[in-house]
């Protein structure tokens, strides 16, 4: 067998006139932890219910540990683990209750599963939570409960829907480190529209906006991708104008965006955007010599993978339900 | 386990972890047992006739009060896409949920034996009729928990799950009452489809192979519905 897990194939899911997934392929390998970004409304969501065989897709095929989604869906399904958004979970069970009935749910062989419960619920971090209700668990205990029920038969693939929704940070590290753990002996793929969160725990990312790809590739190569810089300027105010500052810079070379920020009494801050792949720290601060600014701070930020994902899911031809109205 | 199994233990324990249960089954059997007391006294016959009689219309109240939440609950709140995204079949889903409903039914009918043994110290009960009786019952009850579960599977909301429920169920029982007004070319037909024409054989201790089949289809055919509206997700 080939380290293939996922193969994703043209894709594509209408509900009703509304095309929610678009024609998408990807394939994912063994031992990836990929990120699966997007807007709300993106699409993400439904591709993943697709792969867990929740919903047909419309046109294309996927295959998961080289099963067919639709045609095989049994197969498919006993080799998946799934967080679905939200974490729906019965709110009337205890949070033993509900592992051992996802292990009968799922075949285990009931001498082994009590083991298995007692380990993962400690991995999980739900030991001491055991006997509690379900409804009345945190979000927090929720979520991981939800990630327990979905690697408790040990499955080669997670399919994570936002597993980090509505935690506080520390919760979030949590389970963000667990996944990374998973990452190592599973695949993953992991959905979510944090961009810390892909940087954190990914090894691929895919960016999906209106329905369609528009980028797949590692957080690095796609960061790089974007040219360009920003730098931060802040130089000490004591009688230079503000407005003299700002024009020389502007006019720099290579700079497409000049701007006042807010900064500390008695200073005057600027972020400058630049194209190009060429430092502009030299000629900022020959500027400020020659000027005789004193210069407080200067700092070259590369372009946040923010940025990536900003420009690629605003743009126009990736929003075909907007061009339509 | 067959999940099936698996799913129905799960809806039982939901059943006696909340009132719902208790309610139900105790104001099922108080005012069941009201009505046929008032009867029983008033025909001084020792018999389970009366009680048989009642059973049609005391079951249009009964099954879709159990079953409303069965399906619409999971839908509602979501639980369905984890349920259905473990290994399952779709048809295992609702005989599982079908099951446990059927569980709650066989407890209540159990609390109502307490009648049977009442009305057999009253006087000497004869004992054909009434075991036909519980078996047709049980029958009746079946079709008419299937009932609901295939409404359950249509709606999200409880409340709709109910009335949809309730107004088959309850059509099923007029067929029979209506049945003088009916034009004759309709009879056979509106009298096939009445719960009432095949619960009467039964009532009487007559067990015929026809109410039986006619019992078991309205099962078979009602959940092959459920079945099919849970797959509809997957329409393309």
């Amino acid at each position: 067998m080939s380290d293939l897990m996922i193969r994703v194939e043209n894709l594509t899911k209408d509900y009703g006139p509304f095309r929610a997934v678009d024609k998408v392929t990807f394939n994912v390998r063994k031992g990836e932890v990929l990120g699966f970004l997007g807007p709300n409304g993106a699409g993400k969501s439904t591709t993943m219910k697709m792969l867990t065989c929740y919903l047909a897709p419309t046109a294309g095929t996927a295959t998961v540990a080289g099963h067919d989604v639709y045609a095989d869906s049994l197969e498919v399904r006993r080799r998946l683990g799934y967080l679905p958004e939200d974490t729906p979970l019965y709110r009337d069970m205890t949070v033993l209750e509900y592992l051992e009935f996802a292990a009968e749910m799922r075949q285990m062989d009931p001498a082994k599963s009590p083991g298995r419960i007692k380990e993962v619920g400690g991995r999980c971090g739900l030991s001491d939570v055991a006997g509690k209700l379900v409804g009345e668990l945190s979000k927090g205990f929720r979520q991981r409960l939800g990630l327990a029920q979905a690697i408790l038969h040990d499955p080669d693939i997670l399919i994570l829907d936002e597993p980090t929704s509505g935690l506080d940070p520390n919760q979030i590290v949590e389970i963000r480190r667990l996944i990374k753990e998973l990452g190592q002996e599973k695949t993953v793929i992991l959905s979510t529209h944090i961009l810390p969160e892909v940087q954190a725990t990914c090894t691929r990312i895919l960016i999906i906006s209106g329905g369609k790809l528009v980028a797949d590739d590692t957080p690095e190569a796609l960061r790089a991708r974007e040219k360009g810089s920003r730098y931060r300027v802040m130089v000490e105010s004591n009688g230079v104008a503000q407005e003299a500052i700002r024009d020389k810079l502007a006019s720099l070379v290579g700079v497409s965006r000049c701007e006042k920020i807010a900064t500390e009494a008695g200073a005057h801050a600027f972020a400058l955007d630049a194209g190009g792949s060429s430092d502009l720290r030299r000629e900022i601060f020959r500027a400020a010599v020659d000027n005789r600014w004193p210069l407080l701070e200067l700092v070259r930020e590369s372009v946040s993978l923010e940025e990536v994902f900003r420009n690629l899911t605003t743009r126009d031809d990736a929003r075909p339900e907007e061009a339509r109205s | 386990m067959n999940p099936a199994l698996v799913i129905s233990k799960r809806e039982i324990r939901t059943y006696f972890n909340s009132p719902v249960a208790y309610i139900v089954v105790t104001v099922f059997t108080i005012v069941f047992g009201f009505f046929f007391f008032n009867n029983l006294f008033v025909e001084k016959q020792a018999d389970m006739r009366s009680f048989f009689s009642l059973a049609p219309l005391m079951f249009c109240f009964f099954a879709p009060a159990v079953t409303m939440r069965l399906l619409a609950e999971e839908k509602g709140s979501g639980t369905i896409e984890l349920l259905i995204t473990m290994p399952v079949r779709d048809w295992e889903v609702v005989v599982g949920k079908w099951l446990a409903a059927m569980a709650l039914l066989c407890t209540t009918l159990g609390l109502t034996m307490v009648f049977a043994i009442t009305v057999s110290r009253l006087g000497p009960l004869d004992k054909g009729p009434a075991v036909a009786g519980y078996v047709g019952l049980l029958l009746m009850g079946g079709s008419y928990i299937a009932i609901g579960v295939m409404a359950s599977s249509f709606t999200r909301n409880q409340v709709v799950s109910l009335i949809i429920a309730f107004g088959i169920c309850f059509a099923l029982f007029l067929f029979g009452k209506v049945l003088p007004f009916v034009p004759d070319a309709l009879k056979p037909i509106v009298s096939f489809l009445s719960t009432d024409t095949h619960f009467e054989n039964v009532s009487r201790g007559v067990l015929d192979s026809r109410d039986v089949i006619y019992y078991l289809s309205v099962v078979v055919v009602t959940l092959l519905i459920a079945t099919t509206s849970l797959e509809s997700r997957k329409w393309k």
